[in-house]
């Protein structure tokens, strides 16, 4: 079982599957949050649903609407299981406090390659692990 | 992190309930990024469009309203960013009611803690500028870029909760932009070339913010010819925010922490990237500017009083046959109204519109209900927002906007 360690973590420990892409998240440019899909025509998981995924993810992108988005998001259970990124802007971590969304960043290594799409991973936030099932 | 006796007595509740669950949230916020203790704030910005907040977060609003018998208050200026609509406007937009009603009750909540609703992206221009060294807690991209970059304070990005958070504790968790050592450059870039228009200035500030990649990463760019005004900084700044999720930039020469090269520490750096115009041509060609035109937007950031002139000007003598909408600030707003720019664009048939932004006004639902999907606009900003609602975004100058407005389509 191959263990990744974060810098940075946040919320309750989850399992799930991870769906990952190389490119950037952001809660206002690249969601449809009612439909709960990717909704950029040009984010590389355009079309595809978010909803209860572990989301392996480059960067934080944009603006700060993801603050209050990911609790609203979380209100109405539109809302990914998890947030593993290589790296987060000051939004996505006041975010996920905010919503109390499962979150890690900050790996030795491009996270987006070191977990490969559709494998059932387990995060333990208090030690910053990501656990590739 | 290290807690002061007032910060321990705010997170103990002895100052209230508001106050402990704003410092609570801090705590946890600088725990992730590993801040050492709080900075104390003189000035805090809230991003709180409804559609951003949507039920949940005005109710969550609402509930630190009625914190400690309704008289929570927030302890330094505390401001806010644009609305979600101009009531005055709504039969332009089209919103729905309900929409409507979660702005009236935010903005009650706003004015239970004692928040200033100046609606506005812009403070920068129009309420207090920060200065050089002033640790601030701004609440849009577009602000902290500017005033990181441009005034020299400091500040990261703070979400609606958190800028409220700051608001009510006075203070901010000491991490990235608060720190010297975050704002040296990290990576050096060279432009070979100087833009002319606001398109072009958002267009160079995307392809910046887009090879510098990251919130962490502090672009320097050098070779620019003489001083960027502030409208073009505006631009330049918000786009590299929008593109890259970048808070702070420095030119070399121009903005007060590059002065000399050495200053911000780009004497160290080999310059990794020339840019010039080809890179924010093809920036452009994105968002290419032909054929039929629904709506004409500038917005993103809100307009100062001289893009009004300029906007004014290039009205007189026109009339549309497509909506074209200005968005300003609620400050901006009664000198266009005084100078007879509000005349000039509203006599050719547009709308100045005041206190929103158009892409925090519910874009989706207003595009729906207008048939608009073709928006030519100035704004790189924006083009970079509004694909994601469904919008065929096009960009285009100041005076080729005009012109979509009047013929109703682009050569």
């Amino acid at each position: 079982m191959k263990e990744l360690i974060a810098k940075h973590a946040i919320g309750k420990p989850v399992t799930g599957t991870a769906m990952v892409a190389n490119d950037g998240f952001s809660a206002r440019y690249d969601l449809d949050r009612i439909g709960g899909t990717f909704s950029r025509p040009t984010h590389k998981l355009a079309g595809k649903s978010y909803v209860g995924k572990v989301l392996v993810l480059d960067t934080a992108k944009g603006g700060v609407a993801s603050a209050w988005m990911l609790r609203e998001m979380t209100s109405r259970g539109i809302i990914p299981l998890a947030l593993v990124f290589n790296s987060v802007n000051p939004i996505l971590a006041q975010g996920a406090a905010f919503a109390a969304v499962t979150m890690l960043s900050g790996f030795e290594g491009d996270i987006t390659a070191l977990v490969p799409d559709g494998v059932r991973v387990q995060i333990d936030p208090a030690r910053r692990v990501l656990r590739l099932l | 992190m290290k807690l002061n006796e007032i910060e321990g007595a705010m997170r103990a509740g002895e100052l209230g309930r508001a106050p402990q669950i704003a410092i609570e949230h801090q705590i946890q916020v600088g725990d992730y990024f590993g801040a050492a203790d709080f900075v104390e704030v003189t000035q805090a910005h809230i991003m709180a469009d409804t559609e951003s907040l949507g039920e949940a977060g005005v109710k969550w609003l609402e509930e630190m309203a009625l914190e400690d018998g309704g008289k929570a208050r927030v302890r330094i200026p505390t401001i806010t960013d644009p609305r979600g609509t101009d009531f005055a406007k709504v039969k332009v937009l089209k919103q729905p009611e309900k929409f409507l009603e979660l702005e009236r009750r935010t903005i009650a909540a706003f004015q239970k803690l004692g928040v200033s609703l100046t609606d506005t992206c812009i403070n920068y221009q129009t309420i207090q500028a920060p200065t050089r060294g002033e640790s601030v807690a701004f609440g849009d991209t577009g602000v902290v870029i500017f005033a990181n970059s441009v005034c020299g304070a400091r500040s990261n990005y703070e979400g609606g909760p958190s800028a409220l958070s700051a608001g009510l504790t006075g203070r901010t968790p000491r991490y990235g932009f608060h720190l010297d050592a975050q704002r040296r450059a990290t990576v050096r870039i060279r432009a070979d070339w100087t833009p002319r228009t606001l398109n072009e200035w958002g267009a160079l500030g995307g392809v910046v913010g887009k090879l510098a990649g990251n919130y962490w990463s502090v672009p320097l760019v050098e070779g620019l010819e003489g001083a960027p005004g502030s409208d073009a900084m505006k631009h330049f700044g918000a786009a590299m925010a929008s593109f890259g999720s970048i808070a702070l930039f420095h030119l070399a020469g121009i903005t007060p922490e590059a002065v000399r090269l050495e200053d911000c520490g780009g004497d160290r750096l080999p310059v990794a990237h020339r840019v010039g115009e080809a890179e924010a041509r093809a920036l452009m060609a994105h968002y290419p500017a032909d054929g039929e035109v629904d709506v004409v937007v500038f917005s993103a950031p809100q307009l100062s009083l001289y893009e009004l002139r300029d906007l004014a000007k290039l009205c007189e003598g026109r009339r549309f046959v497509k909506p074209l909408l200005a968005v300003t600030s609620p400050q901006v707003k009664p000198d266009c109204d005084r100078f007879g720019y509000t005349k000039s664009i509203e006599d050719a048939g547009g709308h100045v519109l005041s206190g929103m932004c158009f892409y925090q006004s519910y874009a989706r639902e207003i595009a729906e209900a207008n048939g608009w999907r073709r928006l030519v606009t100035n704004s790189t900003k924006i083009v970079n927002i509004l694909g994601g609602y469904g919008y065929r975004p096009m960009l285009a100058s100041m005076e080729r906007c005009v012109e979509a407005a009047e013929k109703g389509r682009l050569p």
